[in-house]
Formats: structure tokens, C-alpha cells, sequence
């Protein structure tokens, strides 16, 4: 079964996407959104771990919410797949459920 | 002074959370302006994900929000000089003071030149303006 997961929380103020990464299956793909963008980006604390859950996970991150908070798309961390609104409803028609980390 | 008019206090906003996200840091602005109209001694801090408030280049239009980031470059306008930013805060997340917006004010009694309002502040000293504030709101 394949599942998105999707973190909108900021890894610096919530453990969301902290306890996504050691609960999500490999081979599963995470949508970051709202705050959760934060850890898309490169350079950050949390960088080098993303880094590494990328052997595992297929990472997205929504555009809109990184343009939003000033971060340039030019400063996501490599590998990181850029979508939009449109690209969210089809990554959740393409997976067999969502998990949303609150 | 006893009726209470007259008195300045130091007020100090603490923000902590990233724009757009949460309502926290709009919520704090507006508060933030309508202090400013009572002739306090204000001062904002900016730590943790606060930091995210002050970058430059926000663009909310494909979230369908309301772009507030241009309001903070108008405090000097409502005389709000003192905006700290603590340095730790900025590293750990990859940002340096060029990822943020510049703010400053103009100086009546230095013939209204610009000064800058944004202090970069290291953590021990950002310890030492908190602590000499009356009034610490955080956000």
C-alpha cells in the first residue's frame, strides 16, 4: 500500500516530521506544506537528516507556501519536488491514503 | 505621574513562530501598532521561527493571503527603532541578515537621517534586553 504523508508543522517548533520519518514506511512519499516547508530548505539543522530520509522517502514540498514565506525555490534542498495545489490532489489520488502528522 | 500620565514603560514583543502558518505573527504586528500609538518604549525581538517573519521577498499570492511583510518596514514610521534578531536563531536556519528585509527609521534629532532599526543580537545579549523590559507580550 502506498501512503502520502503530509507535515505542515515547522520541525523546529513541532516533532511532526520528526515521528514521520521514524513511523513512514520506505518507499512512502511526504508532502511538506504550510510551516513544514522550513525543513525543505537547505542549509537548516534538520538539512542533513532530510538528506538522508531522501534514500528512503520521495520528498515534495508546495510551492505557494515556499514562495509565501520569502524562502526561494532556488534554496530547497536537491531532490525535493516542487508542486503545486493542483500537484497535491494528484499525489493523493496517486497513493492509496494520506496520513496527515498534526 | 500619579494619575498615571506621563509614564513610559519598556515593552518588549517576543515572536516566535513563522508567518502565514499560524495567526501569531499578524496578530502580534497589529497589537505591535496599536501599542505604538501610546508613546512607549518598544522594542521587538525576533528568535526561533520568528525569524521567518522579517525575510525579504514574500509572495502570498498563490496562498491567498494577505501580504503583511511590507508593514514591518513601515515601524520606523510609528517609531519603532529597537527590532533585535537573534543570531543563533538565523544560523540554524541557514539565513543571514541578507535573507532579511532592511528596516529603518528616520532620525528627527539627527537632521531625519535613515538609521537602521534591526540589531543582530547574540543570544547572551539578547538575555540582557529581555531582562530590563516592564512589559514582556509574546507571540
Amino acid at each position: 500500500m502506498s501512503v502520502l504523508h503530509t507535515v505542515n508543522k515547522s520541525p523546529f517548533e513541532r516533532n511532526a516530521l520528526e515521528s514521520c520519518l521514524r513511523l513512514a514506511k520506505a518507499g512512502s512519499s511526504i508532502l511538506l506544506f504550510e510551516d513544514g516547508v522550513i525543513a525543505a530548505m537547505q542549509n537548516t539543522k534538520f538539512s542533513e537528516r532530510i538528506a538522508q530520509a531522501m534514500h528512503d522517502f520521495s520528498f515534495y514540498v508546495m510551492g505557494p507556501d515556499v514562495k509565501a514565506r520569502g524562502l526561494g525555490e532556488d534554496k530547497l534542498i536537491n531532490g525535493i519536488q516542487v508542486v503545486d495545489y493542483n500537484g497535491f490532489v494528484d499525489l493523493a489520488t496517486e497513493h492509496d491514503a494520506v496520513q496527515s502528522w498534526l | 505621574m500619579e494619575n498615571g500620565e506621563g509614564v513610559v514603560k519598556r515593552f518588549c514583543y517576543i515572536n516566535r513562530k513563522a508567518p502565514y502558518g499560524t495567526i501569531y505573527a499578524l496578530e502580534s504586528l497589529e497589537v505591535v501598532l496599536i501599542a505604538a500609538a501610546f508613546d512607549q518604549d518598544i522594542s521587538l525581538v525576533f528568535v526561533d521561527d520568528g525569524v521567518y517573519q522579517l525575510t525579504k521577498g514574500q509572495d502570498t499570492e498563490s496562498i491567498g493571503m494577505k501580504n503583511f511583510s511590507k508593514t514591518y518596514t513601515a515601524l520606523g514610521d510609528y517609531d519603532i527603532k529597537k527590532v533585535y534578531v537573534e543570531k543563533e536563531s538565523l544560523e540554524e536556519r541557514g539565513l543571514t541578515a541578507n535573507d532579511l528585509q532592511a528596516l529603518k527609521y528616520e532620525d528627527e534629532d539627527d537632521d531625519w537621517a535613515e538609521k537602521d532599526s534591526l540589531f543582530l543580537v547574540g543570544r547572551s545579549e539578547l538575555t540582557e534586553i529581555i531582562n530590563e523590559q516592564d512589559v514582556i507580550l509574546s507571540f
